[in-house]
């Protein structure tokens, strides 16, 4: 049995980009990125706020995706893991970190932990190892055991830092 | 995991969305956070045939000190209230409670007012509301009501709220001319930032001489609902409060607790966390008190 509502026209910005479409009400702001638009970087796990592969930057702070409606993102400004990297594609800081440390094996929780280091690394460049572990601790990875995680963080951080001139701790 | 069909509504003012509300036959539903909200859809717990997002109306988002207390909107986001200057300087113990409270990405969606309404027995906002005897104001398009914490807070997921209502506001008493005001919150949770096992929270007024002049102790996640230790708060009165103040008092709580028992406790195992929980959120509070300067 079909019980579709009528559609109401949303429209956000993401990664920088206007869009305007029409959504179902009940269509969550994950479903709506990966099967609208085709922005398949935001994963899908466990669709009700336990894994944080979904996280998005809402006005630039972290959220899960699967725990708001489309609808609300409306008038709103997003950023998905698309948005992380460089305008030609090459990757972040954040990303490059990540890589060198071997901060993934499968990669499924990997979209949700840039967004989440990306959210810390904006509020608090210098985090110490306790603030990287919260940060991350919304966030699930079955493989890595997250050791690599922190320290793909960490790394960033002190890049980070000495691109903007502070000494690397 | 999909939600199952619903219309959807995003009034700008409280009277609008009052008015929706009160259309029965459409089986309403608020959506604040959404972070309780927006599982319970996916696993169709709930299937409303409307969903009325208050995310918009201005007049329900801030926090401000007056009459004595501060009142906390009910769409105020938990980060926001954390990171509230008036919340730390005025209301340290919901400060400390919200430090437990999910996850980055869920405080700074989830709202002080959903979190209430939700009444999740293991709810920090919830205790902390218990513990301080906030007030909760609900309001309809009848008009508007107030309760205090432990009378609309009634069980798991259940709350004095009718249909037509929607909560508004809480409002949290500030302690004044008692003491030195300390505060402590503790909590056991399988991983940090997850669903409370057992909670307690503390507030004492500590006077010159280290007499405790007035405590506030509650847990959660032992009741049905948080409940307030009256026994063991009329103990510390008159006292210092130390560990051999404390102890004595803590078998009180085997007659007023009772725990269920789940995967992650049994009800003995319960009742052993609650005390030591309690003890540690007093010398906490006490601790915090001396400090205060
Ligand atoms: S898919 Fe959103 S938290 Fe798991
Ligand atoms: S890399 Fe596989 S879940 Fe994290």
């Amino acid at each position: 049995m079909t019980d579709s509502r009528p559609k109401t026209t949303v429209s956000m910005t993401i990664n920088g980009a206007q869009i305007t479409a029409d959504v179902e009400p009940r269509m969550t702001l994950l479903d709506f990125l990966r099967d609208e638009l085709d922005l398949t970087g935001t994963h899908t796990g466990c669709e009700h706020g336990v894994c944080g592969a979904c996280s998005v930057l809402l006005n630039d702070v972290p959220i899960r995706s699967c725990l708001m409606l489309a609808v609300q993102a409306n008038g709103e400004r997003l950023t998905t893991v698309e948005g992380l990297s460089d305008p030609d594609g090459s990757l972040s800081l954040v990303q490059d970190c990540f890589w060198e440390t071997h901060a993934l094996q499968c990669g499924y929780c990997t979209p949700g932990m840039l967004i989440a280091a990306q959210a810390l690394l904006q509020r608090n460049p210098d985090p110490s190892r306790e603030d990287i572990r919260e940060a991350i601790s919304g966030n699930l990875c079955r493989c890595t055991g997250y050791g690599q995680i922190i320290e793909a963080i960490e790394l960033a951080a002190d890049r980070l830092n000495q691109r903007t001139g502070k000494a690397a701790r | 995991m999909k939600a199952a069909a619903f219309d959807f509504v995003q009034p700008s003012s409280l009277d609008e969305a009052c008015e929706h509300l009160s259309r029965a036959a459409d089986d309403p539903q608020i959506i604040a956070g959404g972070q309780s909200l927006m599982p319970m859809l996916a696993m169709r717990l709930v299937r409303p045939g409307l969903v009325i997002d208050i995310n918009k109306i201005e007049t329900l988002s801030g926090v401000v000190e007056q009459d004595g207390g501060v009142t906390i909107g009910a769409c105020t986001r938990q980060t926001d209230a954390e990171t509230s200057p008036v919340v730390s300087g005025r209301l340290p113990l919901l400060r400390k409670a919200l430090r437990f409270v999910g996850h980055d990405q869920t405080r700074n969606r989830g709202t002080i007012g959903g979190s209430l309404a939700h009444a999740d027995p293991s709810a920090e906002i919830c205790l902390t509301a218990v513990t301080l005897g906030a007030k909760i104001t609900l309001t309809s398009a009848q008009g508007q009501r107030d309760l205090a914490a432990s009378d609309f807070i009634l069980g798991p997921m259940t709350t004095a709220r009718e249909e037509n209502e929607i909560l508004t506001a809480v409002s949290f008493p500030i302690w004044a001319a008692d003491g030195r005001v300390g505060t402590g919150f503790q909590e056991v949770s399988s991983r940090q930032s997850d669903f409370a096992i057992v909670a307690a929270a503390a507030q004492v007024a500590i006077d010159d001489d280290g007499i405790c002049r007035r405590a506030a102790v509650a847990v959660a996640n032992a009741t049905p609902a948080p409940i307030r230790l009256t026994a063991v708060e009329d103990g510390l009165v008159g006292q210092e409060p130390t560990a051999a103040v404390v102890d004595p008092l803590l078998p009180s709580l085997e007659s007023v607790l009772e725990p269920e028992a789940d995967l992650h406790a049994s009800g003995t195992a319960r009742i052993h966390i609650a005390k030591t929980l309690v003890k540690r959120a007093i010398l906490e509070a006490t601790e915090d008190a001396a400090a205060d300067d």
